[in-house]
């Protein structure tokens, strides 16, 4: 299904983050770069190696918001999911969890954050100087079909339901 | 031997392992080693995150390690970036920079320290220092000091935001920048770009320097606990200018000894290995560096902010300066060597690199398109070493004749650290630790020193009190009598 060439008046910011050089963390950059190669002029497409706190700043003026991540704990292919701010104290890495950049966009700006969904894709290995598994190659076309439905219809409703299913109707 | 490194009797102690558990981007792991009376015998830091890095480096064409190297840190890639492509301006040819290729590489790498430091100091120390060690984990951390302090925080994330931009107009990009490349750098800055960087640097200057006043404050207010907190002597290492100044992009070595007696002083990068020596430990991973002359015993040192500013004759900016000052007289005429002091020189830096950027941005030079240096003769093996965010940075390689990789040793600044941050837990080991029934509180004495170091192991621990812990108490024959996990949650 192709994406409209009338652009949607919602600003869509989505965060992919991840390491290209270690196995399947790719998989955020990997997707990233898919998105920004479509050149939507209703989404801005930001990559970077982890989550910090003035990725909060990003997202202001969004409409809706996308973080696009591997995961060790998603079912394969991938998981959507709706997320809001939470001072987040369980994750495994130094850097921000998403819920916890909503939390400081919340108490740096001082206002709710937009709506904010996650796509995690599972990712089993992530050794330096690897490139993506066999699975996660497969998970990552998966996500790739999945994506494109939800830049079609930048709709938190839409989305929440997609959130419920991981079907986009 | 090291003081509490190694027991006498290991097998009949009990066992403490803290255990942060990390996806990807760094592991590391405390152990101690206590009696029946809980007594300490034995804290060592492992981390075992850089075995491959050279490996990895090794075989790859010498002119895509600038921006292969990136991929080692996601914290710091900028200052492998500029290490490995000052390293490769000499294995390419190129002479001296041009002024404004040498000005866009500063003001890049002054930015990556500004990012760096704002990040540490206000995501990770100013939970600790703000809210107190000992405070609720749920509320020690970043969300937390917004709620108690939210101007502070506001402050730290458009701190840290002004300087990512630095990095994005100089680099290119925000990661994976191409702007330094082996002879210049292959991007010019524009007059639009310069200026949105001018209109908001005069305020970063004011907030950094209120940054430093705010820590200065915590340490007046309890002076015995700040200054004596993880304090052992050591000697000290980093660059430092022709003149004796500070400066993190260029220079040559400088090393002082606990007393603040030179060791050595201007000996070019480039021979490294005639004065520091490595040396490999059966229980880490990770090499131990040490003075050659003074051997692996006495000659270990610590580098980062606390070296820096202690190992520089000035800071050649007034305000970093005049700051300076004020913490060096916490010594009463010695170096100060309390762990928690890394906290105020690191934001003395960050105030630094603030006024750095200032100065490089009315710099006429920094609109030049001057970009390329000329070429000379190829060599086959070059260093590379800048003072980066945590502390001095060796990049060594030797290129073949058809421009392979044939040899690489990084000697990033963790590792330099090394032997510091060991005697650091060992000191708040004893001091805290030693004799009491080991709670999560006391615990978090360990990684509070660990932290002042900010090393590439916090990759496993930035996101403060939310740093995933494994504790296992093993008795003597090795059975698990207790088993304590926090932040262990299902992981995304």
């Amino acid at each position: 299904m192709s994406v409209p060439a009338a652009a949607p008046s919602s600003r869509l910011v989505v965060l992919g983050w991840g390491n290209d050089a270690r196995g399947d963390d790719g998989l955020g950059p990997a997707l990233l770069a898919r998105i920004a190669g479509l050149d939507l002029a209703h989404v801005a497409a930001i990559e970077d190696f982890q989550l910090q706190i003035e990725h909060a700043l990003d997202l202001d003026g969004a409409d809706l918001v996308l973080f696009i991540d591997a995961s060790v704990a998603a079912s394969a292919p991938f998981a959507f999911t709706e997320i809001g701010p939470r001072d987040d104290t369980a994750h495994s890495t130094h850097a921000l969890t998403p819920e916890a950049v909503l939390d400081v966009f919340v108490r740096v700006l001082g206002r709710e954050p937009p709506p904010a969904f996650v796509l995690a894709m599972r990712g089993e290995a992530f050794e330096l100087g690897t490139g993506l598994g066999a699975a996660a190659a497969e998970g990552l076309e998966a996500a790739w079909v999945f994506v494109r439905r939800l830049l079609e219809v930048p709709d938190a409703n839409v989305w929440r339901k997609a959130a419920a299913t991981s079907v986009l109707r | 031997m090291f003081r509490l490194e190694t027991a006498e009797n290991p097998q009949t102690l009990r066992r403490i392992a803290i255990e942060p558990l990390t996806r990807v981007e760094g592991h590391g792991k405390v152990t101690l080693l206590l009696d029946d009376a809980d007594r300490v015998h034995q804290v060592r830091l492992h981390i075992v995150e850089f075995r491959g890095f050279e490996i990895f480096i090794e075989g790859r064409p010498f002119w895509e390690v600038p921006v292969t190297v990136q991929r080692l840190c996601g914290i710091c890639p900028v200052s492998h970036l500029l290490a490995a492509t000052k390293a490769m301006d000499l294995i390419a040819g190129y002479g001296s920079l041009t002024p404004t290729a040498e000005k866009l590489r500063r003001l890049m790498h002054y930015g990556q320290v500004m990012q760096s430091h704002a990040l540490h100091f206000f995501h990770l120390a100013s939970p600790d220092l703000l809210l107190g060690f000992d405070s609720d984990l749920t509320r020690r951390n970043i969300v937390g000091v917004a709620r108690e302090f939210p101007e502070i925080a506001k402050q730290g994330v458009f701190l840290r935001k002004y300087g990512q931009e630095v990095i994005r107009h100089t680099a290119g990009k925000r990661i994976h920048g191409t702007g330094a490349v082996p002879g210049g750098v292959n991007k010019g800055l524009t007059r639009d770009e310069r200026d949105a960087m001018r209109r908001d640097i005069d305020r970063m200057i004011e907030w950094a320097l209120s940054a430093v006043h705010m820590v200065a404050e915590l340490h007046r207010a309890k002076p015995e606990f700040y200054d004596h907190f993880g304090e052992f002597d050591s000697s000290m290492m980093s660059l430092v200018a022709d003149d004796g100044t500070m400066d993190f992009y260029h220079g040559a070595l400088r090393a002082l000894d606990a007393s603040g007696d030179t060791i050595f002083d201007q000996v070019d990068y480039a021979g490294y290995q005639q004065v520091l020596d490595e040396q490999v430990k059966p229980w880490s991973y990770m090499k131990f560096p040490h003075i050659r002359s003074l051997g692996p015993e006495k000659g270990w040192y610590k580098v980062g902010p606390l070296a820096r500013v202690q190992t520089c004759d000035r800071i050649p900016t007034p305000l970093a300066e005049m700051e300076r000052k004020k913490l060096l007289a916490r010594g009463n005429g010695k170096p100060v060597m309390g762990t928690l002091h890394y906290h105020w020189a690191r934001l003395i830096e960050l105030l630094h690199s603030t006024e750095v950027i200032r100065d490089l941005l009315d710099d006429p030079d920094i609109l030049g398109t001057d970009l390329m240096a000329d070429k000379g003769e190829r060599r086959a093996e070059a260093v590379g070493v800048i003072e980066a965010p945590r502390g001095t940075l060796f990049h060594h390689y030797r290129v073949s004749d058809n421009d392979q990789v044939t040899f690489c040793n990084l000697i990033v600044s963790t590792t330099n650290n090394n032997q510091a941050m060991n005697e650091a837990i060992r000191a708040v080991a004893t001091t805290h630790l030693d004799g009491k029934t080991i709670t999560e509180g006391l615990l978090n004495h360990i990684e509070v020193a660990i932290r002042a170091y900010d090393p590439c192991l916090s990759c496993a621990t930035h996101a403060l009190g939310k740093m995933p812990l494994e504790v296992d108490l093993v008795d003597a024959e090795g059975t698990l009598v207790h088993r304590a996990r926090r932040n262990m949650g299902p992981e995304r």
